[in-house]
């Protein structure tokens, strides 16, 4: 007994040892935003099938999580990617520049943010101005800012039922929201608020109207799927893939389809991006590999597999102008 | 006191106050709260069991169609002039497998019909057909039947998980179609057609037009060998029904089908709310009917690493990084643990120090397991800088969690082997050293052992220390080592609950179901050797 002790204690401290050397990193690392995640994993298991590099590993850390890591410094200890839901704020570009690291843009595609709900409920048009009254936290009754009064759907606006005001939506570390406050409560801003408060516009009520459901998207369709009268605030992927149990809502009369957000029709929808590390191109092998592939035709085209798990392709022009920064890997700030 | 056993309130005796009225009433109330208790505590139980069977069926109804997969077979060719034996990377393997499933469907010319019709086999078909052939290179030179996986909505199609499946009913009128395919005229032969029709979502427009948009019903008429699907119906002359139709299957020939000889199937979800069309549907159909689609064992699942592609994923990759991340707890906790405990019980003084630790020791096994993965970041990753979402890293993480409980487990059985075991040892001249581990060490190993393996269990089913050093990862390579990119099962389960796709909820079950299988057995072992090997005084 004593011996067994003795060597697995050994065996202990080797291992524990060992990892202290760990041998140099043969295999990319990838982190960043939820919303990107299922299409830079299925890249990196594209690439992996294709037997030229080891498959990637790819974390979802959210936008601003996967930022913190990416700018941290240059080595083999810090990642090779991160994806982000919206574009890289100055601040983050400061930070990264700081440690010496030049991220290359790659802007890889649209996403919708729709408004949805089960198909069991029923359908509503929707305007910028009607989710900005029925969301905000301070809204202009009669030209004075007082808290959101409104209770029901039908007091925001007449034509709309008189159901309760119900919404699931992601919690503010969530890029999803951050775009959503963007474009829909920023936008549809009204002047007094503006005039108030300068931020009063990006915040959301907090009297149980408005539920932060997590980070989990899943969770939100299968909440209203429960829940008919509640409306949910999510990315238009999980619109398409769960279509059978939810319908999307048109705003200011556009309705959330593939063509219509592709187009920039719909009102609702932002870029997503992959910023790749320059440093790392060369030491880390597979770095122009994966770059190459995200940037094909067959990946981000508007037939590619991309397309098939709900990423909406650029313009074509577009596209050929981002693929081509990436080719020459075009580092920001520089 | 009088007799109380024989006085219950016997005439002309002392009444007792164990025997009068009022004993009686308290009595009673008494035997009452036991009747309550009794039936509370086997209700709390019955609660209690009715919820583990829902969970469990709920688990196990949901996993049962994942552990099986349908293949279609293929006839793929693999002559020189596809395959160049002498560069088996060089072929496009993808192309072969469509190519000889676009074989099947002549009909099949458009763009777009094509690549629907792609869809039916996993994207994955090309990956496998050359791991096998780099297997058997005697594949190679002629035409192969191959059996290859379908994709995932094909498959939960056949597996009924997703949109009524529909049956056929004989149509009780003549059927004749305008053409053998395309957009062709269908005359019925009485107007039955329309109520249906309308019965079924179609929209009603000018002169009694009906229009069957995506968001009705799809009405499939099937003939003549092949199939229609009705895109309108209108009254025609003298009670018929004219309809209009996209063949989906080309038909033999433009003759009138007799009534009872056409076939109508009705798919109750519209098509714009499912994610088959009907096209694939009828596909699917024609090569089920042809006996090219078996149901297989899913391998899959059980023997392959993550993936995007429900029907491509499998658990692994997060079986072995599990394991080996267990390999690593148990080879720091264990030694440490046991030691920590055999000082403390046996060497230790008892002053306010080891008073001190002991309260503390207690206080760490009830820290929130997510506190240790903030350890393990700061300590492990940013100051030692070890490598991300590696398994010796879990390890050592899930390790400092176990520890406390295998410590406290192990100090319980020392504690419990008696005193006069160390005496008598002490007594024959043995040094302390000696009698700790040759005489009461040996006796508290089962209670070690079991403390061990449930703390082992309980580490095994941790995903929140995890998430902080990278484990929750997508990662589909086989983790080869310490400190390869790994995940464990728990993880697994928790990314694939937040996958979009559909395919993916069966997974999560069947993966859950497995995790549930490692505790049950670990669990057992503890039993089994508690019983065995455990010694009372």
């Amino acid at each position: 007994m004593k011996k067994f002790l003795l060597t697995a204690s050994a065996a202990a401290l080797a291992l524990a040892a060992s990892a202290g050397y760990a041998a140099a990193r043969d295999q990319i690392q990838i982190v960043g935003s939820s919303t990107v995640f299922p299409f830079t994993t299925a890249v990196a298991e594209k690439l992996g099938q294709s037997g030229k590099i080891k498959t990637p590993v790819v974390e979802s850390t959210g936008t601003g999580g996967g930022m913190k890591l990416f700018c941290q410094g240059v080595g083999e200890n810090t990642a090779d990617f991160t994806n982000a839901s919206r574009a890289i704020k100055d601040s983050e570009l400061k930070t990264c520049k700081a440690n010496g690291v030049t991220p290359v843009e790659i802007k890889v595609g649209f996403d919708g943010i729709v408004l949805a709900n089960s198909k069991a409920g029923t359908v509503v048009d929707l305007t910028k101005e009607q989710v900005f009254k029925a969301l905000a936290k301070n809204v202009a009754v009669d030209g004075k800012v007082v808290p959101n009064p409104y209770k029901n759907w039908s007091d925001v606006d007449a034509s709309l039922p008189a159901t309760k005001i119900e919404v699931l939506g992601p919690p503010p570390t969530s890029g999803t929201r951050d775009a959503f406050v963007e474009l829909v409560m920023d936008a549809a801003c009204q002047e007094e608020v503006k005039a108030a408060n300068e931020k009063g516009c990006g915040e959301i009520r907090e009297d149980g109207a408005f539920v932060e459901a997590g980070e989990n998207d899943n969770l939100i369709v299968q909440k209203l799927e429960a829940n008919p009268n509640a409306f949910g605030v999510f990315g238009f992927s999980f619109l398409d893939q769960n279509a059978d149990k939810l319908q999307g809502h048109k705003i200011d009369g556009v309705e959330p389809t593939f063509e219509n957000i592709a187009s920039g029709d719909y009102g609702v929808s932002r870029s997503l991006y992959v910023y790749a590390k320059k440093e790392h191109v060369g030491v880390i092998p597979g770095m122009q590999e994966f770059i190459a592939e995200y940037t094909s035709e067959a990946a981000w085209g508007p037939d590619g597999y991309l397309a098939d798990k709900g990423l909406i392709p650029l313009p074509d022009a577009e596209r050929a102008k981002w693929a081509e920064n990436a080719k020459a890997l075009k580092g920001m700030g520089s | 006191m009088t007799n109380a056993i024989s006085s219950f309130g016997a005439v002309g005796r002392p009444v007792s106050i164990h025997t009068d009225d009022a004993a009686k009433v308290r009595l009673k109330g008494r035997y009452r709260t036991e009747t309550w208790f009794k039936w509370l505590g086997a209700a709390a139980v019955a609660l209690a069991g009715l919820f583990l069977v829902l969970l469990l069926s709920t688990i196990v109804t949901q996993a049962i169609p994942a552990l099986r997969q349908n293949y279609l077979t293929l006839p793929i060719d693999l002559s020189a002039a596809k395959v160049d034996p002498a560069k088996l990377d060089a072929a496009n393997y993808d192309a072969i497998a469509q190519e000889a499933l676009t074989a099947k469907f002549p009909d099949v010319t458009s763009r777009q019909d094509k690549r629907l019709l792609r869809g039916l086999i996993s994207t994955g078909t090309g990956v496998f057909l050359r791991k096998d052939i780099a297997a058997d290179p005697g594949m190679l030179g002629g035409t192969v039947d191959y059996a290859v996986p379908l994709d995932d909505f094909a498959d939960l199609y056949l597996k009924g998980l997703l949109a009524d499946v529909g049956s056929d009913e004989a149509i009780s009128t003549s059927v004749t179609p305008s053409e053998t395919s395309g957009d062709i005229d269908l005359t019925f032969g009485d107007d039955a057609m329309l109520t249906l029709a309308r019965g079924h979502g179609a929209t009603e427009g000018e002169n009694g037009m009906l229009t069957l948009t995506s968001g009705a019903s799809s009405l499939l008429v099937a003939f003549n060998g092949g199939t229609v699907k009705l895109t309108a119906l209108s009254p025609g002359a003298s009670g018929t029904a004219v309809a209009k139709g996209t063949v989906i299957e080309a038909l033999d020939s433009t003759a009138p089908a007799a009534s009872g000889q056409a076939f109508l199937r009705v798919i109750d979800t519209p098509e714009a709310s499912r994610k088959i069309s009907d096209k694939m549907i009828v596909w699917l159909d024609t090569l089920k009917s042809a006996g090219l689609i078996e149901s297989r064992f899913n391998s899959i699942f059980f023997f392959t690493g993550a993936s995007r592609e429900p029907e491509l994923a499998g658990v692994w990759g997060a079986v072995v990084g599990s394991f080996l991340t267990m390999i690593v707890t148990l080879a720091i906790a264990f030694p440490i643990g046991v030691s920590a405990a055999i000082y403390l019980e046996e060497f230790a003084p008892k002053n306010r120090l080891t008073t001190i630790i002991e309260v503390n020791i207690n206080n760490l096994a009830a820290v929130p397991s997510i506190v240790f993965g903030l350890l393990g970041l700061a300590v492990f990753l940013n100051f030692f800088g070890m490598p991300r979402s590696a398994p010796v890293v879990g390890g050592m993480v899930l390790a400092l969690m176990t520890l406390p409980i295998i410590i406290i487990a192990s100090r319980a059985s020392l504690r419990a082997v008696p005193p006069s075991i160390r005496e008598a040892a002490l007594g024959i001249g043995a040094s302390k050293v000696q009698t700790v581990f040759h005489h009461v060490l040996p006796l508290a190993m089962p209670g070690i052992m079991t403390g061990t393996i449930l703390g082992m269990a309980h580490a095994l089913g941790e995903t929140a220390p995890l998430l902080m050093i990278g484990m929750v990862a997508f990662i589909v390579d086989i983790p080869g080592g310490f400190t390869d990119p790994a995940t464990i099962l728990p993880v697994q389960i928790f990314m694939w609950a937040d996958f979009p796709e559909a395919g993916f909820q069966q997974k999560t079950s069947a993966a859950i179901l497995i995790l549930l299988v490692f505790l049950v057995i670990m669990n057992a072992i503890a039993v089994i050797l508690r019983r065995r090997f455990e010694r009372r005084w």
